[in-house]
Formats: structure tokens, sequence, C-alpha cells
């Protein structure tokens, strides 16, 4: 009967209370909420190992908490910010199109600036207890600081795919890779920038090959620009002849680069995933002799969020899909190869002794790096450097004269 | 009643296109309250002026448009005057509707994995023939001059100038004009393009306009076959639309309005081109030359007619093969093995994608049909024609860029509190639909025989009796092929569903694009195949419900 007067009481309410929004301290009052849900992901839709799992995680949330998942498969994230801000621009403040985006660096600096965030939630989950704040860089996102706007669900860390048929021996550092490059004429390549992959190797060279990474943690300033980039543009400049088809032409993403080296077309490339390329060679999408490598000064990481839009009209169903993407079953699966071989930002150490047999039972796969072989992750640079060295790489190299 | 069907589908041919052309202005003179700026201001426009890469992305637009407009046009004239009436052209003829169907997405990646350094051809032809034992180093498809994306462009512009002048052709009288010609002694391709080609030219007119608007302004095939160094102007309205940073999006309208105005600009060129010919080529055709026998001309004709037919279907074959790969290394003519797994895996998105794709497509040609009926009706009965000047109407939503019109129109429709549904799909499919619908079905209705008609009424049967017992049976051909030329329209519309859905819904073509972006082979074999199959099933029950049909009334399966 109480909880009768008590559903009742809350149908009455609601309608008043549009808007009022889920409070995750609550978190039972959370799960009764979400139960009947419809959570509209936005997510990048172009891997089909990425898009399996998320039919998996619909799967869990399906049968144990009631909530429908249902994935927006985007070209771009870029996407839904902009759909988020058109919603915005013409008042719809509840029901939006996005109910949860993965997102991170300067989409979600973007979204956090212009108040297009629910939060903070992300600290106030149940699973956040296990997430490991001190050794992963879950409570920064590209140096900007989450306070609790995003959940992390993923690390990445920058490692070099190689086929050993024609390339051997890893190479220790970004000079490395130019002399190899330059003996080797049209093998290497990067996706495009403003893609993501390929801003990141334009980071990840930068990091290489600047004298004095502390700078890159602040802003980027007029007065420090020139000076820092300057050994980045000497870089590509020499290398730029050397690409794939001369760099006129550049793979659209990731995903188009691998199927070029499945294609014999390249010899080395990047990728922002460690287990990516043991994933691949299961699908048969890489020839199984290719292998990993990161540089000798290690290579920069970040985590993978998942944020929800302030008019979401299912906020708690969102945060629960959140929280499932934070359980050790959910991470296993990610960091399993066979799956999507995601690096999990769990911290091992906090889960239970069945929980952590979960992980330990996992084969990393023939061209995983291990843990230590990883080795130190270094920090991303603070996006304003990306934001100018996209523009300069854009008017420098993305326009062929 | 019969008199508000004309208006009303004027009116969802010229609101949705004018309401977002003013979206699309506004932010375009910086006006975008969004991200608190309050116009007008030039400001995007010296921005667009100033991005590097510009001209070149502009020159792209205008080149691969052109050539791409001029190319099939020299084809379509060539197939017709050296094989209109013969038993090769009636094949030709027979290959029209599945080429016209197969999406542009899918045609263009059946031409990528075929010509790339390491597709299809350059893997029959390695290494016994080539010598190489790993792909060259050579920058095809995505060219700096665009050729790939032309070419791309061309096989899929041919089938369907081909298939609006073949229904042309009968209003010109072809047959005997080109008879009479040759008794008179000229050659059957000097001939054809002196008495045929002028009157049928001034009937195809519009539709070469809408191969040329559309050529200059293709987003998807130009993501997959042109340059990204820059891409053409296009694309990078796409590129900036998406840009996290918002003072982008001014960016992005700006050029939205230069792409405008280049189409603008484009087709008064090409109507002074069009000038040109007219007064150079009267003297010619007066002249009385009567040409010589004229094999070469026919055989080139022939040869780029089976060129494009061969290109698309090995395009597609090459599609198939990839969605049952296994491991497939370069030279490989064949994948080591072949797996069902990518089918089965991706069959269960597939499956609801299909279901999507076809319920919005259903619905908007079926409301497309209705309103082509309403129209046609009335101007029989009522004498309201659409023709002419008002025929420009009808081609609006095609000559006027979607990229223009389309970001402006999901903040209009936003605005208007109509978010995120079916149904605002459905209606913006509508808008397209709807001129390919009534196109295709204005000829037959307009050529049935009024007698008939007349007999009818003097047996006491009123209007309406006629319109439903006499005329749309005997159009039953007629307006199945209709329904299958406006499924597919719908079915390979990529940016009105992206833009306007909210990316809530997922169709065959907004998943394979989407997939497009990861560049994985096998998944995009198996959606550009679905998607083919969503577009070429219409067309095969078009042609078999009326054989069925009419199985016992021979006369009515050519009516």
């Amino acid at each position: 009967m109480k909880r009768l007067a008590l559903a009742a009481l809350t149908a009455f309410a609601t309608p008043l209370a549009a808007g009022a929004d889920p409070d995750p301290s609550d978190w039972a009052a959370v799960l009764d909420e979400a139960r009947g849900q419809t959570v509209y992901w936005h997510a990048w839709g172009g891997s089909t190992t990425t898009n399996d799992f998320i039919a998996w995680v619909g799967d869990r949330v399906l049968a144990d908490h009631g909530i429908t998942l249902n994935h927006v498969k985007l070209t771009d994230t870029a996407d839904a910010v902009t759909r988020v801000l058109s919603e915005k621009q013409a008042g719809v403040v509840d029901g939006g199109a996005v109910d949860l985006i993965w997102i991170n660096g300067a989409n979600f600096s973007a979204m956090k600036d212009a108040g297009l965030l629910f939060g903070p939630f992300a600290e106030a989950l149940p699973n956040w207890q296990l997430v490991d704040t001190a050794g992963k860089t879950v409570r920064t996102d590209f140096t900007i600081p989450v306070e609790g706007y995003e959940s992390p669900w993923a690390m990445a860390q920058v490692v070099f795919m190689h086929d050993t048929a024609d390339l051997p021996q890893p190479l220790g550092s970004m000079q490395a890779i130019l002399d190899w490059s330059t003996q080797n004429p049209g093998r290497f390549t990067y996706p495009q920038p403003p893609d993501f992959l390929g801003t990141t190797f334009l980071k990840q060279a930068l990091v290489d090959l600047t004298g004095d990474p502390a700078i890159l943690s602040g802003p980027a300033t007029d007065q420090n620009y020139a000076a820092t980039t300057a050994p980045l543009w000497a870089f590509l400049d020499a290398l730029t002849p050397t690409l794939w088809r001369s760099g006129r032409a550049y793979p659209a993403t990731g995903p188009a680069q691998l199927q070029l080296m499945a294609d014999d077309e390249i010899d080395l490339a990047i990728s922002f995933s460690p287990g990516e390329a043991t994933a691949a060679i299961a699908n048969d999408q890489l020839p199984d002799s290719v292998r990993t490598f990161v540089l000798d000064k290690g290579t920069i990481g970040n985590a993978s969020f998942v944020a929800i839009p302030f008019n979401s009209g299912a906020k708690a169903a969102a945060m629960v899909v959140a929280n499932v993407l934070l359980s050790p079953q959910a991470q296993a699966r990610a960091q399993d190869p066979a799956v999507l071989g995601y690096g999990t930002v769990l911290d091992l150490a906090a889960l239970s002794p069945d929980d952590r047999a979960l992980f330990d039972a996992l084969d990393l796969g023939i061209a995983t790096l291990s843990p230590e072989e990883l080795g130190g992750v270094q920090p991303e640079p603070h996006p304003s450097w990306m934001v100018r060295i996209a523009q300069d790489w854009a008017s420098r190299y993305g326009v062929v004269r | 009643m019969l008199r508000a069907v004309p208006v009303l589908a004027g009116a969802i041919m010229v609101v949705p296109v004018l309401a977002g052309l003013i979206g699309t202005a506004l932010p375009a003179f910086g006006h975008f309250p969004a991200a608190g700026l309050a116009g007008p201001s030039l400001d995007p426009f010296r921005q667009l002026l100033a991005w590097p890469g510009l001209w070149t992305a502009v020159r792209l637009s205008l080149v691969s448009g052109f050539a791409a407009t001029g190319l099939s046009l020299a084809i379509v004239a060539l197939i017709l005057a050296g094989w209109s009436g013969t038993r090769a052209f009636r094949w030709v003829e027979r290959a029209l509707s599945p080429l016209l169907s197969v999406p542009h997405a899918a045609a263009a990646f059946g031409l990528a994995f075929l010509i790339a350094p390491s597709g299809w051809l350059a893997r029959l032809l390695s290494p016994w023939a080539t010598g190489w034992t790993r792909p060259p180093d050579l920058l095809i498809p995505q060219d700096g001059y665009g050729i790939a994306l032309t070419l791309g462009l061309v096989v899929k512009e041919v089938p369907f100038l081909l298939l609006m002048s073949i229904s042309a052709l009968s209003q010109v009288d072809a047959a005997r004009s080109l008879t009479l010609a040759q008794t008179l002694g000229y050659g059957r391709v000097t001939g054809w393009l002196k008495v045929v080609f002028p009157r049928l030219y001034a009937q195809i007119r519009l539709p070469v306009f809408v191969v040329l608007a559309f050529s200059m302004t293709v987003v998807d095939v130009a993501l997959i076959l042109g340059p990204s160094t820059p891409p053409p102007l296009s694309v990078l309205v796409v590129r900036w639309m998406s840009d996290p940073d918002l003072s982008m999006r001014l960016l992005a309208n700006a050029a939205a309005m230069l792409q405008l105005a280049l189409v603008a600009g484009g087709l008064v060129v090409w109507a002074l081109v069009e000038a040109a010919i007219l007064r150079t080529s009267g003297p010619w055709i007066a002249r009385g030359h009567r040409g010589r026998v004229q094999s070469g001309q026919r055989l080139l004709a022939l040869g780029a007619a089976l060129l494009v037919v061969a290109s698309v279907f090995a395009g597609l074959a090459v599609l198939a093969v990839w969605s049952f790969a296994g491991p497939w290394q370069f030279p490989d003519a064949l994948p080591d093995s072949l797996t069902l797994r990518h089918w089965i895996r991706h069959s269960e998105g597939a499956a609801g994608s299909f279901l999507q794709t076809m319920t919005i497509a259903a619905l908007s040609t079926l409301a497309a049909l209705f309103l082509a009926l309403g129209c046609l009706e009335a101007e029989h009965r009522h004498g309201m024609k659409i023709a002419g000047r008002l025929l420009w109407i009808v081609y609006l939503p095609l000559l006027v860029p979607q990229i223009s019109f389309l970001p402006g129109l999901q903040t209009a429709f936003l605005f208007g509190g109509l978010e995120n549904g079916l149904g605002v799909v459905v209606l913006s499919h509508l808008v397209f639909v709807f001129p390919y619908v009534l196109l295709s079905l204005s000829d037959p209705y307009r050529a049935w025989n009024p007698r008939i008609g007349t007999v009818a009424a003097t047996l006491g049967a009123s209007p309406g009796r006629i319109f439903w017992r006499l005329r749309l049976p005997m159009l039953t051909r007629a307006m199945l092929t209709a329904v299958a030329v406006g499924i597919a329209v719908s079915v390979g519309l990529y940016l009105p569903t992206l833009l306007i859905g909210g990316g809530r819904v997922a169709t065959l073509t907004t998943e394979a694009v989407a997939l497009t972006s990861g560049g994985d082979r096998r998944a995009i074999g198996v959606y550009a195949l679905m998607q083919t199959a969503a577009a070429l099933l219409p067309f095969a029950a078009a042609i078999v419900i009326p054989a069925w049909l009419w199985r016992n009334r021979r006369g009515l399966l050519h009516g």
C-alpha cells in the first residue's frame, strides 16, 4: 500500500518536477527511476568490435536493470555535441536526443564550458570505489579537470603496430621512425587530422621531440608556441614526403589505416589501443605477423569517458549504464583482446579475489604488450596545443600545393 | 479538394527549402544566438576566404561537377545516337533499373575496391602481369584532380540521364525522325545528333541541371573517392559543421552559402554554354553533311556503356566477396577462405536497419504517390499543369544543394517543436522523393489514351469512376515503377536522415556511411549489399507484379 501511495505520489509529482534530476548519492532511487527508461548512447560506430561490446552492455542492462540501450552510431562524436547544442538553442531542456556520449578531450572541454553536461555524478557511482584514481588519469581529461562530469570506462595508450614481415625491429623514437620511413618511402602514414588518432600522432611526436615536456602541461601561448613546436614542424617537413602517397592523401581514420596495413600498403601504423592489433588479427583484419611496440621514452595515454547531456530524459538510466561500464565484468570483457582489448580503469588491487580472477584469466594475445612492457604513460598536452597544432597542420600539410 | 493537392505539393517542395536556407543564412552572416553571437557580420565570410585550401576545394567542386555532367551527357548521347532501338540497346535498357537502384555510396565503395592499388583489378593482375608483390604507391582513388570522384559520379549519372532520355524519346518522335534522316542519306550517329538530340535535350534539360547540382555538392561519394587534402567544398561544410569548436559552425554555414552560389553560378555558366553551342551548331546542322559510316563512334559508345555497367556490377561483386572473406592478403585474387561470420555478426543490426529503412521509404513514397496522382489528376481535370515555369518548383529540392538547407531545416524543425521522430524524417524524405515519383509517373499518366476516358464518359461514368476503374488499373505498371524509384531514392538518402533524424533514426545508408569511417571492408560489404537489395527489390516487384496481374492481358503489360 505504501509502495502504491509512493508510486502515485511520484506519478503525480513527475510533471511538476520535470527537470528535477536524479541524485546519484541515492543509488536505490536511481535504480528505481532507471527501470523502463531508454538510453540513446551516442558513440562512434566505425568499429565492429566496439559496436558488439556496446550491444553486449545493452543486453546486460536490459536483463539486470530493465534499461533499453540504443547505440546511435556516429561517424564523429562532434555530431552529438552539435545535436545537444542545437537543442539548447531551440530551448529543448528535457527529453533531448542524446542520453549518453562516449567522449573525451576537446569535445568534453567544449560541452563542459558551454554548460551542456549533467553532473557532477561520476564520483558518486557505486563502482567508482574500484577505480584506480591514483595510477590512471581519470580525474583529468587532457589536463582539463573532470570534476565528476564524465565517468571513465577505458584506458588508452599509444602503441605502434608494425608488420614484422617488412619491419622486424621496433623503433625507439620519432627520429628512428623518420629514419626508417626515409629508407622505406611510402610505407608509413597516419590518419588525417583532425581525426583524433591523427592528432594523437602529432601529440606523440611533439611529446617525444620536445626538450621540455613540462611546458606542455600548461596552455599554449603566443610566446611559447613557436619555439616549442619548431622541432615538430622540422620533423614533419622531413617525414611528409616519405609518407604513403607522399603525404598527398591520408587514411580518414584509425581503422582505415588498419585496412591499409591489411592490404600491405603500409608497414607501420599508430594505435591508441594496446590490444587493437591482437583483436584485429583475430578478426582477419590484420595479418598475424603484426606486433606492437612503444617508444623508449614512453607514450601518451588517456581515458575514454561517458558523459550525460543536461537535457537527457533518461539521466538515471544513463548513470546506471555508466556504472555497469565500471563493473569488473564489463571491464574484464573490454580488456579481453577477443572482444575489445581496451585497458581497464579499475585498480585490480581493490577488487575481490573473484573479480580479480576475471582479469588474471585473460590471455592478452600475441600482439599485445604486457603492462610492464607498455611502461610509463606520458600525460596528454593541454588541449590548447592541439587546437593550434591541428590548425597549423591543416594549412601546412592539409592542402597540397 | 483535388485542387488543393497541387498547392500542398508545391508547399512541400518550397517551404522546407526556403526555411532551411534562411536557417543557414543567419549563422553565415554571424547571427548565432546559441554561441552568444548576434549578427549581422561578414566575419564568417572573411574567415572562409582566408582558409588556405578554399580555392582548391572550390575548383574541385566545379571541375568534378562539370566533368561528370559533361561526360555523362556525352556518353548518353553517343549511346542513344549509335544504338537506340537496337537489340544491344535493349540489353542496356534492362540493366538500367538495377544500375539506378544501386545507391551512390555502394557504387562508390565498389569502384574504390576495384581501382585502388590494393584493389581487385591490381590483385587479379598481380604479380604475374604487373610484377607487384605489394601494392604500388599510387594516388588512386583520392587523386588531387578528382578523376576517381568524377568517374564514380559518371557511373551513377549515366543510368539516370539515360532513363530520363528514354522516357523523353517517345515525346520527340525519335524513331521516325531518325528513319527519315537515314533515308535522306545521313549516317546513323550524325543523323541522330542533328535531328533528335536538339529536341531531346530540350526535354531533359532540368534533369541535366539536377545532375550538375548534385555532382557539385555530393558528400558521400566525395568522402569515398574524392581527395582529402583538401576535399571538395561540400565535404568541408560537413566537416566544419561537426567541429567541436562552435565558431567553426559559422564558417560551415558561410561555406554552405558559397556552395549555393557556386551551384547557381554553375547553372548559369551551363546555360551560357548551351546558348553558345546552339549558335554554333545551327550552321553545322543546316550544312547538311551526312557523316560517314560511323562504326568507330558506335563502338566507342558501346564500350563506354559496357564500362559503366561492368564497373558497377564488378564493384557489387567485389563487395560481395569482401562480405564473405576470411583472411585476404595482397596480391591474392581471392580470399584464403570464405566465411559467413560477418553476415551472422551484422545480421541483427542490419535487419533492424533494413526494417527502419523500408518503413521510411514506404511511408514517404506512398505519400509522394498520393500527392503525385492528385497533382496529375488535377492537371487532367482542372488544367492545373505543373509544367513550364512551374516545373522549377518540383526541381527545387534537387537543385538547391542539400548541404545548404538541411542544417537550417534541422533547427527550424526543432523550433517548430518537431523533433527526433520517424515522422520528421519521413517528411524530409518526402521533399526529395516526391519530385522523382512525379517525374516518373507524369509521362505515362499523360500518355494514357484520353479516348478511353471519353468512351467511358459517354457510357455515363463519372470522372472519379474513370480514375479508379480505368486509369489507375491501366497505370499499375507505371505506378509500381514510380514507387520503386521513390523507394530507391529514399533508401539512398544520407544527409536528410542523419541531420533531421538527430542520429536516432538508423537506416542502412547511415549505418553504411558510418562504417566508411572505420574502413572495415567486410562490414561495408554486408551493409552496402543490404542497401542495394533494399533499393533493388521494389524494381523487381515492379516487373513481376504486373506480369502476374496481367498474365491474361498482354496489351496492358506495356501500358
